[in-house]
Formats: structure tokens, sequence, C-alpha cells
């Protein structure tokens, strides 16, 4: 603060200064912290009510009865529920449930496949439109430019048709194949490329690299960064989905009738209504639970990359 | 390639039998045109199957009345038109504006809009006021940036159905549930609000709109702020620290210079989030269902959003998926016309903002 003495006519103005600046920053800080409060609360609410005995969290709820949050009644039965593969009903009949294992692994499998070929086919396009030049170039971009105005609703409708018809319903091609390009991908990663200096290519040419060659050996590892965001964003989303898999994939594999093709999103969906509509006990616990086992993987995913996500994130703004 | 220059220096005579190696490998490789459409055809396999030709699609089959893809052509469009021309099946179709007619005159559909408008309205401006403030604020602390930095990003990462049923259950009707507690203990509410169910309520008032309202724009602005205020972060960073030196000798005060310099030199990031946010919120859909998505009893949770028919809330993306969903013939039509009417609203609406726009923001 000494250096801004100079600025202050007498000591008593430069006193006056400092308290306002004491004040306003612990303005600052009360505000933050209200808000990150009101940000951590889901979390910490999710994370407490996921290890409560159902009926002491029932008590709770309905009583804010906060003794009821002791440790006699933690426990790990929730989960231990979310990870069963049946549940019992109202009537006391055991009745099969896919585990969330089994809706993991779809997700890995779906996530994985997704984006493979997300990330090839945005690197091939990306390179045409950054170094290439082929005609009507600028007209093709345009037309990719435009489409990322137009709602995906409008999509939604014929490709959901388009899915019945090759019989793609329940099928892996169906979550893997149909949102196999991202034109946002492609225009990222054009960015990073035309940043590329000219000379390295002309260098290749001169060395007697073609066109892929280049693309292989220059460009793909200098733009490794940039990929390495795409992959895990694109995870993410794949982790995250839930309308398109709602459409077409909720029911059973079509090539083995008790092969749920669930994702996460959507077995904690089906968890919600079984629940809520047949299930013997602990309805609440146990959907939070679920929650709670849908949303750990990907904050220590988050915590492990979070650089790579913040950094990709500012640039785009696309959520799952 | 580093291989290849380390050979090319240790090689200074010429070497023959590389020299036509190499004229020979110039010679098979093809022009640069080529090579572009070798590598743009697995993105434009994707891209026509599953992008322009969808868009076309739909934007035909919104004109055709009684759409029938069961029949004919399938889900081509056109393809049916045509064939109905050719008379080669009995295919009855022709262009209108029926479907339109139907959406128009549904019961439910324009009820969506208002619905959809009104949290539009609500959620964006206030998202964004205090993701601003958020984001100055942020910029102007040193301890503990990080950390709170690392807090406000956390709604990004989560799943959106899973955050629905902790919303759910914070307003749980209950004395013990989150938000009525802190009514009841701090401001002294007498008796626990319904926020949310509005049947079943055996000894309760059903939920209102209004309560409903106000945890379907807790959990948007909850979901939606991170992305904004990461953006700003970003924005106010470029910002040159001159210019704040400068107010400051000049005497401003702190509210000034925000006024004054921050938020003009932030005005294309302001823009590009208030066209995002305004596009983001006319297609919401999960965000709300998730809220719903426990309590929707024995109707179907993905499209349901409040009240006894499940349409309190419904917005104009949750009626196109529930049409959809209906998989009746002539339901894809009626969807497609529907969600036209969402990209007329939604261009419209960019479009005002770009004009306003023009003299606002210092590029």
């Amino acid at each position: 603060m000494a250096e801004h003495a100079m600025y202050f006519a007498d000591k008593g103005a430069l006193i006056r200064y400092r308290t306002k600046t004491i004040i306003l920053r612990t303005l600052v800080y009360l505000f933050l912290t209200v808000f990150a409060l009101f940000m951590l609360l889901p979390f910490v609410f999710m994370i407490v009510a996921s290890f409560i005995k159902a009926e002491a969290f029932q008590e709770f709820t309905t009583r804010a009865d906060f003794s009821q949050l002791g440790f006699t009644n933690w426990t790990f039965d929730n989960y231990a529920q979310v990870f069963a593969d049946h549940y019992t009903d109202s009537l006391g009949h055991v009745l099969p449930r896919p585990s969330f294992g089994h809706y993991f692994l779809n997700t890995f499998i779906v996530a994985i496949g997704s984006t493979a070929v997300t990330v090839v086919t945005a690197v091939l396009a990306a390179f045409a439109f950054a170094r290439l030049e082929f005609k009507g170039k600028n007209l093709l971009f345009t037309l990719l430019l435009a489409t990322m105005m137009i709602p995906g609703e409008m999509m939604v409708i014929t490709n959901y048709q388009t899915t019945i018809q090759i019989g793609w319903t329940n099928t892996f091609a169906a979550l893997i194949l149909v949102h196999g390009v991202s034109v946002f991908y492609i225009f990222y990663l054009r960015q990073t490329f035309q940043q590329i200096p000219n000379e390295l290519y002309l260098a290749a040419k001169v060395d007697g690299v073609n066109d892929i060659g280049y693309l292989f050996k220059v460009m793909i590892p200098i733009a490794m960064p940039t990929i390495t965001t795409i992959i895990i964003l694109t995870l993410m989303g794949s982790w995250n989905s839930f309308v398109w898999p709602n459409l077409v994939a909720n029911g059973n594999w079509k090539y083995n009738a008790n092969y749920s093709m669930k994702l996460v999103s959507n077995g904690l969906m089906s968890l919600f209504g079984q629940q809520a509509s047949g299930a013997a006990d602990g309805g609440d616990t146990i959907k939070i639970a679920g929650s709670m086992v849908v949303t750990a993987p990907l904050f220590v995913f988050f915590i492990i990359f979070h650089k790579y996500i913040m950094r990709g994130v500012s640039r785009s703004g696309i959520k799952g | 390639m580093s291989v290849e220059t380390a050979e090319a220096v240790k090689m200074p005579e010429f070497d023959a039998t590389k020299a036509r190696l190499i004229s020979k490998r110039r010679r098979l490789s093809l022009p640069q045109w080529a090579n572009a459409w070798i590598v743009l055809i697995p993105a434009m396999i994707f891209l026509v199957l599953f992008m322009f030709y969808p868009i076309l699609n739909t934007f035909l089959m919104a004109f055709i009345q009684d759409f029938d893809f069961g029949k004919g052509a399938g889900s081509f469009a056109l393809g049916n038109f045509f064939i109905s021309l050719s008379n080669a099946r009995k295919v009855h179709q022709t262009f209108g504006f029926e479907n339109f007619r139907l959406v128009l005159t549904d019961d439910v559909f324009p009820r969506t809009i208002l619905n959809t408008l009104t949290l539009v309205v609500i959620e964006v401006p206030l998202t964004i006021i205090v993701a601003l403030l958020i984001a100055t604020f942020l910029n102007s602390i040193k301890a503990l940036k990080g950390l709170f930095q690392t807090i406000f990003f956390l709604p990004y990462v989560t799943n959106s159905i899973a955050l629905g049923l902790v919303f759910t259950m914070l307003f749980s009707t209950g004395e013990g549930g989150i938000v009525n507690m802190f009514l009841m203990k701090v401001f002294g509410m007498k008796e626990p609000i319904n926020w949310l169910k509005t049947f079943g309520t055996s000894g309760i008032e059903p939920a209102t709109r209004g309560h409903q309202l106000v945890v379907i724009v807790t959990s948007a602005v909850w979901n939606g702020i991170a992305f904004k205020i990461l953006v700003f972060l970003s924005g106010l960073a470029t910002i040159d620290k001159q210019y704040y030196d400068a107010a400051k000798i000049d005497g401003s005060s702190n509210f000034t210079i925000w006024r004054r310099i921050t938020l003009p030199l932030l005005s294309p990031q302001i823009l590009y989030i208030t066209i995002t946010s305004f596009i983001g919120a006319f297609k919401m859909y999960t965000g709300v269902m998730s809220v719903y998505s426990s309590i929707a009893g024995s109707m179907n949770a993905s499209y349901y959003f409040g009240g006894e028919k499940g349409e309190d809330w419904m917005p104009i993306v949750g009626w196109i998926y529930r049409i959809l969903g209906t998989q009746t013939n002539t339901s894809k039509g009626v969807a497609a016309a529907g969600s036209l009417i969402l990209l007329g609203i939604i261009l419209f609406i960019t479009l005002v903002q770009f004009a306003v726009s023009k003299k606002r923001v210092h590029y």
C-alpha cells in the first residue's frame, strides 16, 4: 500500500482510503464465501445423505431432527443396494435389475467408441480446412458454421427415424456413430492447426514428406494439448449424455434380451422410477447414493484433468 | 521428419538411388485437392448422414401433410412425396401448413412457449449478473482465488440428472427439507412449503407454479453459472492493467472504474455469453426434467414437468420430445413443425441481440 501514499493529500485521507479498502475486501470475500457455500451445498448434502440409513433420513426430512445424522445411523447399505443386481418391491417380490456396474460398462464402451470416432473425424477434417487448398473449401466451411446455429432437436427428429429404420435401436452403433462428428471440435482444432507456422510445412515438403505424413509427424504432435482437451471433453459428454440414449437405447440390447443398454444417466432415471413406485425400502437415500455414484467418477476425473478441462471449456460452451 | 533431416545432413554428396526414390514418391503423391477430399471423407459421411440430411429432411417433413414414415420412402421425406407423385404406391401426401396448424392449435404448445419465455427471462439475466459479479470479485482478489475458482467450476462437471434429484431433495416438503429448515429457522416462516409435489400430497397444499419456478430457476442458475464465470474471468485477464492505474490516479471510485472500464472492455464476452445463454435457455429440457424426475410417480419421467398432467412447466423441447415419443405416424411431422418454430424463435432473438449490441459492444 506504500506506493499509494503519494496520491493522498494528508494522512487522514490515506487512513480513510485504507479503511475503505479493508471493508470492501471483507465484503468481497463474504459474498464469494456465501456463493461458494451455495455451490457446495448440493454436494455436501449428497455425500452426507448417501451414507444415512433410510429410516433415519426420513425422520430427518420430516422433523428436522439433526440427531438422526449421528454416526450410529451411518451405513454403506445404500451403495450396496445401488450395486446390487436385484431389488425387493413393496409386495416382497425379489426382482432383477441391472447394477450400476453394468451401466458403467456400457458408458465406458460408448465413451471410448465415440471419443475415438469424434477425434479421428475432427483431426482429419480440421487438417483439410487448415492446411489444404481445394475447391469449395470456403463454401463447405460456411455450411458447417451454419449448422451450429440450428437446434439439435431438428436433427434428432430425423436421426431418430433413421435409427429405427436401419435397425439401430438398442445398439451401440446408434450411441456411438450418430454423433460421430462434432462441428465445434473441427473448428477448435482448425484454429490450433492454423497457428502452426507455414515454414514447417515448406520444410517438410523439401524433405519429401507428403501431406498425410506432415499431418501425423508434425501437426498432431504440436496440437496434442488441444487434442487431449477434445478427448477429455468428449469423454465427459458421453458420461453425461441423456436425451439421445433415452430415445434410442433405453431397452435391452438388440442381440441379447438380457443385456440392458442403459447408460449411467438413463440407469439413474430408472432407479428413481423403481424406488418411487415399487421398491420396498430406502427410496430417497438409494436415489441419492445412485446420484453420488454417477457424480463421483467425474469429480475424480476433473481433479486430475482440471487444467485441460477449464482451458477447453473457456473456448467452447458445450455441456453434454 | 527429424529422421529424414538427419539423413540429409549426413549425406552431402549426390545419392542417385535416393534421388530416384524421392522423385518416384513425388510422382505417386496425389494433388492437394484429392488429399483434402480423402481426409474429409470420414467426417463428411457422418455430416451428410446425421447432420445435413436431417436438417433438410426435418425441414421438409414439417411442410408435408400426414407425413407417414412407416410407408413409402421411409424417413426420406421428399422421397415419399415423389412416390406419391409417381403413383407407384398409394401414399397420399401434399405440401402445406397443416402441421403448423396442428402445433399452434395444440392444447399445450402455446403454453410451453410461455413457460420457456418465463424461464428464459428470469434465468438468463440473473445468471449473467451473478456470474459477472463473481468474476469481477474473483479477479480483484489474490488469496484463495484458485480455491474459489475450482469451487465455482464444479457444477460444470456434474451430471444434470443426479443434481436434479439433489435439488428436489433440498426443496423437499418436510420441515427437514434444507430450504424449508433455513426459511423457518432464519426467517421465522411458520409452515413448511411444498415446493414441487402437485399430487399425492395428503394433508398439505399442492405446490403452486410459483414455488416450482423457484426450484427450477435455482437449479438452472446453479447449473449454468460455472461456464459463464470462466468466460468472464478469461476476458478480464486480457484487460490491460494500465487502464486501471490511470483511472486510480484520476481518483475514480471502484464502481466508476467497473462501469466505465471493466464493462465496456468485457462487452465482447458479455455479448457472447448473452447470445449463447439465450439460445441454450430456449432449448432447455434436461435441467427442468431432472428436477421433476424423481417425483413423476406413474407418469413417464422423461416428459414430466409438474402438475397433474406433467405440463405445469413443460418447455418447448419437452413438448417436442413428448410428441416424438408418442410413436404415431403423423407425430413426426408435428414434432418437426414444432422444432422449426423453435428455430424461428432462436434466430429472431439472436438477430435482435446482434442489432441491439452493435452500438454497445467495443472490440
